[in-house]
């Protein structure tokens, strides 16, 4: 069960070209894991999350397959997919916070939802009282404007609707960049506190904060430049990673207790390739250290160790 | 590259943008009309040529005479310069007080912002007719430039409320901090830094200011306060009221004026909404 | 070198401004040459306006900003450029920074224009490149470009180029990494902590303690635009004193440490309406009744100032 992604390949349509942000994305969650999807802007971790459940132009098909708990998401058709979004697969978009309608009191809006999902608000009541018991909202929220609620309150509120139904996955996207700490600390930790509950099945977290998904994650997948990296459980991305671009990236991190006086931390030269017109292979290469002629074919996605995928041809061989 | 990039971008959206094309076109197209038009008939607008009085069209008089005679499309093509005169004029005026105070309110801010945005309130309120009213009984010739001041004085309200809205959002921005860290002094900052990114929408605002000066004057024109001392298609429409066209059923009077000012207006706002979404990528149609 | 005491900023807020925010309120602390401060503090902490005043971008409501004993606010005209020649600041959205309709390039020639207009332009353009050199970028892959065209790190060099063409003594670098990627972020972060040595002092207003800890001599901890507790970076972070920094460096997520258990308490209410009380007092788990009364940053050990009660009194 979960969800298996096969090749799925996801361009943008702009007027340059297409721009290639995602390719050949493979990979699977089992039910019940928390995915962190890690990756610098632009490496189509937004892309990926967006396209399994609002696939809308600019953003383009090419090809995959999505399969979640054994059935086929018809993920290139927007009006077949109506039936699966909020039920089955469901959202916290990027700024939920201020996706909320100003001029609705949320339980309207909650009710509105609902009722365009043909869901009873009334049959769902208790249950949606029990989850803002779960996040410590008050009851008395569904009769407040969203102005009311301060930035971590609102973030809380929308997570409780969108798993109002129990997807079996939940993708949130940069829940926690725009929080204080306390808060960040908060929401993320309410998000593992959903999965215990059930109140959804999995989970992949988006976002660039690495060192929140290690508090929270079972497993971080590491994506470069439209490609995936690298995908491990947390210990093992964070502790002995594998592919040369989640290395470096570990440990350009600064820690508390790092000092410049004391240690320079290094950060990866050079940039990501333009996706417009991506070169050939790795799309890393021009930034690897020991990158070598083979790079210049793609590196297949294999797994090394159980649950350990790495794509990078060094690491191929001890496949 | 870029700025070839956008430049071209700019093109290629507005090639293809219909609104935009059909709105220019037809601007283009009365623009011309006003220019040539004069030259293409030997009637002088007032002249009384036809001694038959009111005629429907013909070879002689291509969109017929009025009740006492005079050429219907001399009227209108000259009418048509009046029109484009003071949607030039009092457009122009009324953008530009908008700029200034606009311009001044959004970036000072504070008291002067305040004291500028009573100011805009007070005129937006005042009932522009009844003191047009007024005015106009004190001034025995009004000419088409007393007219395009009186838009231009009472329009730019909604200019500046528009051009203070989106100065105090582009002020926040940093690059405003850093010029005025640069040593800047403020109107500099306002020309070279704050304009220049409003361009688009300074265009919007002229082309509404353009349509809205029109629209009043023919408004001013059909209750009798337009120029004394020229023609007008707001003044063609009144005097083919005053003189019965409507009851005598002589439609080719009032039917180009009337009919002129609906298409040029109209074609204004086109424009404008197809501008718009050339500007905001948000709007465009893939 | 620069020394706020008792800066204050109040807001009027409402319909005819008849309320007040206290945005900052009576900060003191100081910069000493060749320094790194960091000042770390949450959204609306007031960190960013602490830095806007420095910058003379923002009015000081009360208490006063010294740069050599030069009184910061009181500067206007010719005086206010050559304080300008040597403070200056960047800014957190690189791209912000830029006006999106020019190239990037443009913020060089108008230091130019106003700072150096005796300048030859062949004499500038070498000065530009050998700058942009320094701060680890190729002309010729930077220069002639637009905006978007460059990267978040790019910028921000630029915008540290554009303050040293100035022979600047003071930057105020307003949580400028925070928007870039996490690969480049810290060389821009090496470059800043490198500027040390070329003579400056720099404030670096962030709100990420890993790197305050990384690039700074002594930090600043702002809470509610009040001072919580500053001193030597390294006794904060190994020996919080304040319940606030002690909360922060809890729930800081890291690399080396899993989260404690513990429930973060977090902020209910609206930062206004701390007229008298300590402003961490609705959150706090060791209010006591003494906290109505704000409490005023104490020497609890030399350099290290706490404002807290609890802390003040000795450990039982």
């Amino acid at each position: 069960m979960g969800l298996q992604v096969e090749n799925l390949t996801i361009y943008y349509q702009t007027l340059s070209g297409d721009v290639r942000a995602l390719e050949n994305a493979t990979f699977s969650l089992e039910g019940g894991e928390i995915m962190g999807l890690a990756g610098e802007s632009g490496c189509g971790k937004t892309t990926l999350g967006h396209s399994l459940i609002f696939l809308a132009p600019p953003m383009k098909y090419v090809g995959g397959r999505v399969l979640l708990d054994g059935e086929e998401l018809p993920i290139q058709d927007m009006e077949k997919m109506n039936e699966f979004r909020f039920r089955d697969i469901s959202i916290i978009p990027q700024y939920a916070m201020n996706a909320l309608n100003p001029i609705r009191k949320i339980g309207r809006m909650t009710e509105e939802l609902l009722q365009a999902k043909k869901v009873d608000f009334k049959a769902v009541l208790p249950e949606l009282k029990r989850r803002l018991d779960l996040v410590k909202l008050p009851h008395d929220v569904l009769d407040l404007y969203p102005i009311e609620l301060s930035g971590g309150m609102k973030q809380r509120m929308v997570m409780v609707v969108s798993t109002l139904l129990d997807p079996s996955l939940l993708i949130a996207d940069e829940i926690t960049s725009a929080l204080d700490v306390a808060s960040q600390k908060a929401v993320a930790e309410m998000l593992v506190e959903f999965r215990d509950q059930d109140c959804c099945k999995s989970a992949i977290v988006i976002t660039h904060d690495i060192s929140i998904l290690y508090q929270i994650a079972d497993s971080i997948m590491i994506m470069y430049a439209g490609q995936v990296a690298e995908k491990a459980s947390t210990r093992t991305i964070i502790h002995s990673p594998r592919h040369p671009y989640t290395k470096l990236l570990i440990s350009s991190l600064p820690e508390i207790g790092v000092k410049y006086s004391e240690r320079q931390l290094t950060g990866i030269p050079g940039k990501p390739p333009l996706l417009l017109d991506p070169p050939p292979g790795c799309r890393f290469r021009d930034r690897c250290p020991i990158a070598f002629d083979k790079c210049l074919e793609v590196p297949p996605f294999v797994e090394i160790e159980k649950g350990h995928f790495v794509a990078c041809w060094k690491e191929a061989g001890n496949a | 590259m870029s700025a070839q990039k956008k430049k071209n971008e700019f093109i290629y959206f507005s090639s293809r943008n219909p609104k935009l094309l059909a709105g220019v076109s037809i601007i283009l197209l009365f623009l011309i009309l006003g220019l040539i038009g004069p030259s293409l008939t030997d009637h002088d607008p007032f002249a009384y040529a036809n001694p038959l009085g009111a005629q429907p069209p013909s070879s002689g008089y291509w969109f017929g005479t009025t009740f006492f005679g005079q050429d219907v499309f001399s009227q209108l093509v000259n009418g048509l310069r009046a029109t484009f005169l003071v949607g030039a004029i009092g457009g122009g005026l009324g953008t530009l007080l908008g700029m200034l105070i606009g311009f001044t309110a959004g970036y000072r801010g504070g008291v002067v912002d305040e004291i500028l945005n009573a100011l805009t309130n007070i005129v937006l309120v005042i009932p522009t007719l009844a003191v047009l009213l007024i005015i106009a009984a004190y001034l025995e010739v009004r000419s088409i430039f007393t007219e395009c001041l009186f838009i231009g004085l009472t329009a730019w309200p909604w200019a500046a409320r528009a051009i203070r809205a989106q100065t105090f959002s582009l002020r926040t921005r940093d690059f405003v901090d850093l010029a005025r860290m640069s040593g800047m002094r403020p109107l500099k900052i306002i020309f070279t830094e704050i304009a220049p990114n409003m361009m688009s929408y300074l265009l919007l605002v002229f082309i509404l200011q353009f349509g809205g000066a029109i629209l009043t004057a023919a408004t001013l024109d059909f209750i009798g306060l337009g120029p004394t001392n020229a023609i007008s298609l707001g003044m063609m429409m009144q005097y083919s009221v005053m003189w019965g066209a409507l009851q005598l059923g002589t439609w080719w009077w009032f039917i180009p004026p009337g009919l002129a000012i609906t298409i040029i207006v109209g074609a204004l706002y086109s424009m404008n909404v197809g501008l718009d979404e050339v500007f905001n990528p948000k709007l465009r149609e893939m | 070198m620069l020394k706020l005491d008792k800066v204050t900023k109040i807001y009027r807020v409402g319909t005819f401004g008849g309320k007040e925010l206290h945005a900052v309120s009576e900060v003191s602390f100081e910069v000493r040459d060749r320094e790194v401060v960091s000042l770390i503090g949450e959204s609306g902490s007031g960190k960013s306006t602490i830095g806007k005043m420095i910058l003379h971008l923002v009015s000081i409501s009360d208490g006063s900003i010294l740069l050599d004993d030069l009184d910061v606010a009181a500067l206007k005209g010719e005086a206010l450029k050559e304080y300008y020649r040597k403070v200056q600041g960047v800014f957190q959205d690189p791209f912000s920074s830029y006006n999106p309709i020019f190239k990037a390039d443009r913020i060089f020639q108008t230091i130019h224009d106003e700072f150096y207009p005796d300048v030859s332009a062949g004499e500038w353009s070498a000065k530009v490149e050998r700058t942009l050199k320094d701060v680890g970028l190729n002309p010729e892959h930077v220069l002639d470009k637009f905006p978007h065209q460059l990267s978040g790190g790019q910028l921000q060099r630029f915008l540290i180029a554009r303050a040293l063409l100035l022979d600047i003594k003071f930057l105020v670098a307003d949580e400028i990494i925070s928007m870039l990627d996490a690969s480049t972020r810290i060389d821009v972060l090496n470059l800043l902590a490198g500027l040390k040595e070329l003579g400056l002092s720099i404030l670096f207003i962030t709100h990420d303690l890993s790197l305050a800890n990384y690039i700074s001599e002594r930090a600043v901890i702002l809470y509610r635009g009040c001072v919580a507790e500053m001193g030597a970076t390294e006794k904060i972070f190994t020996n919080p004193r304040h319940p606030y920094t002690q909360m922060l460096i809890a729930s800081v997520p890291r690399l080396d440490r899993k989260w404690e258990a513990q429930a973060s308490v977090e902020s209910k209410c609206a930062p206004t309406g701390y007229a008298s009380g300590c402003v961490y007092y609705d959150r706090c788990p060791l209010a006591f009744g003494k906290c109505k009364r704000r409490p005023i940053p104490l020497e609890i050990e030399p350099g290290h100032f706490v404002a807290c009660w609890k802390a003040a009194e000795p450990p039982v």
